[in-house]
């Protein structure tokens, strides 16, 4: 690991002015996949802003009808809230289908959001990568790419966002709360806070630099069945092959959001409208213009096979 | 055993002269990545920055510690290296493991993954603080009892793991397999498991660890 400076901030302007005044810095948090990239120097920070003492611990009601989730709050206190379980069962489940309890208990709500993919070539500072060195190449096309994106990637990288959290937030039409370094702040709708990889799949979020998550808030409850299925090679503690994050109201109407699909959560307007014609039909529109490679093919048929036990649980009430 | 300090001493410097090693062969393969260029490899790719200390004091099973430390050093590293409570395990290093499992402020962490000085003031319990020999924990007399390790490797972190497992089904924590999430957590057979996943035991040692945490948890084996 490369040495750093490190700052602990009191107020989020304070950490976003002292983002834009220090080169080479990040801010920290939980920590959990920063410093595992730090000590791997894919992440190379001269200076570490601490943003764990701002006060944004808190999951407050808004005033219209929704909660708003501080950025700090842990994801095992975000997964464990009443609030949480009861009326916004999908985020529960996605969370506590990610990760260990362990890291559950020191990841945060807004660095889940910013956790970076496991594609095994970003990791391994031998071979070429585009997101790790832009312009490199990207060694998982023609490589091991079985995990890798069959949607909305790109000849550049082909690597999927890694969170489940994040699923469960886009399908929930979460909003990103925001703090830039001149103190302005702005929501980000979730479905345009990340980016495809295009030919920057480095730049992975439309946060500009300095900017602080300070919240993630969610509209009011959307009612209906709740159900996070998350298909992986073993039972517990591993990414996603595929999930399916659904709500489905008594009537069969709903929506539907992937992950472990793409380079970020995947959800597609209109989609959702075709939820009366059952899951192939969802899926025809979700992954329209699917490029799985020749290893990952299996993960079109598994998005319609998962879809599809979700629906029919969610018919047998 | 002669002295059973000195042998841990030595094989700890073998190992830290098998990671260094590893360290620098890895170097020339990093830098040929971020210069593809043949003819430009001898660049450095970017220069060492001098080392940065930070003061943090750490509450650890009990007794106060104020220490100066590199802002690099991890809680485990610590705790290993500067305070010599080698109980806890580096395994991988890298949060996949388990083994560096320790309590901080009331939950378990990897201590791997975090910096030291991020936990100023922190109440941190290890595996010699849940109990010594003579004295033991009722978790570590029930790893014991129902021989729940084999190398051992794993164990102290096993057992950090289960005493909160425990503490957080009784405070109704839910997990992946709470059929609802808005009843209390059982605690079944499925539920320890499932939130022991963070700890992983190399030699297998799973159903008796399994067993161990039911019998303190005083739940049926169903």
């Amino acid at each position: 690991m490369r040495a750093f400076t490190y700052q602990r901030v009191s107020t989020p302007a304070e950490a976003a002015q002292a983002a834009a005044r220090t080169p080479n810095s990040r801010f920290i948090a939980g920590g959990t996949n920063l410093l595992d990239l730090m000590k791997l120097e894919i992440e190379t920070p001269a200076h570490l802003i601490d943003v764990n003492h701002l006060g944004l611990d808190k999951i407050e009601p808004t005033k219209e009808g929704g909660l708003r989730i501080g950025a700090q709050v842990l994801n095992v206190d975000l997964a464990s809230d009443a609030r949480i379980r009861r009326d916004y069962a999908v985020l529960s489940r996605a969370l506590l289908a990610g990760a260990s309890a362990q890291l559950r208990n020191k990841a945060t709500t807004a660095g889940n959001l910013l956790q970076r993919t496991r594609c095994p070539y970003f990791y391994d500072t031998a071979q070429p990568c585009n997101k790790r060195v832009p312009g490199s190449g990207c060694s998982a096309i023609g490589g091991y790419n079985r995990n890798h994106a069959i949607v909305g990637h790109s000849e550049a990288c082909i690597a999927t966002h890694p969170s489940d959290m994040a699923v469960a937030m886009q399908l929930l039409d979460a909003g990103v709360e925001t703090v830039k370094p001149d103190g302005s702040t702005r929501v980000i709708p979730i479905a345009d806070f990340y980016r495809l990889p295009g030919n920057t799949p480095h730049i992975e979020n439309n946060l500009t630099a300095g900017e602080l998550i300070t919240a993630v808030t969610l509209p009011r409850p959307l009612g209906g069945r709740h159900f996070y299925r998350k298909v992986r090679d073993r039972a517990s503690y591993a990414f996603a092959l595929v999930s399916v994050a659904a709500v489905v109201q008594p009537d069969g109407s709903g929506r539907v959001a992937l992950g472990g699909v793409a380079h970020k959560p995947w959800r597609v307007p209109g989609a959702d409208s075709s939820m009366a014609g059952g899951a192939n039909a969802v899926v025809e529109r979700l992954l329209a213009g699917a490029k799985p490679t020749a290893q990952n093919a299996f993960k079109v048929t598994l998005v319609q096979r998962t879809l599809a036990s979700v629906l029919a649980e969610a018919k047998k009430g | 055993m002669d002295d059973p300090i000195e042998t841990n001493i030595a094989r700890r410097n073998v190992l830290k002269t098998g990671a260094l090693a590893a360290t620098a062969s890895a170097v020339p393969l990093s830098a040929m990545a971020q210069t593809p260029n043949a003819g430009t490899a001898a660049t450095p790719a970017v220069p060492a920055s001098a080392p940065v200390t930070s003061k943090v004091t750490l509450r650890v099973n009990g007794k106060q510690h104020a220490l100066t430390v590199d802002t690099r050093t991890s809680l485990l590293d610590v705790l290993r290296e500067n305070l010599h409570l080698t109980g806890t395990k580096k395994g991988c290093d890298q949060g996949q493991c388990g083994a560096c499992t320790i309590i901080v402020d009331g939950r378990r962490i990897n201590s791997c993954l975090s910096l030291a000085i991020m936990h100023d003031g922190a109440e941190v319990t290890t595996i010699e603080g849940l109990g010594q020999p003579g004295k033991l924990h009722p978790m570590q007399a029930a790893f014991v009892k129902h021989d729940g390790y084999q190398c051992g490797y794993c164990t102290p972190g096993q057992i950090c793991s289960a005493v909160s497992v425990i503490d957080e089904i009784r405070k109704g924590m839910p997990s992946h397999v709470t059929a609802d999430l808005n009843q209390k957590p059982l605690l079944s057979i499925d539920e320890i498991r499932e939130r022991m996943s963070g700890n992983i035991c190399r030699c297998g040692a799973y159903s008796n660890i399994v067993d161990a945490i039911t019998e303190v948890a005083g739940g049926n084996k169903a």
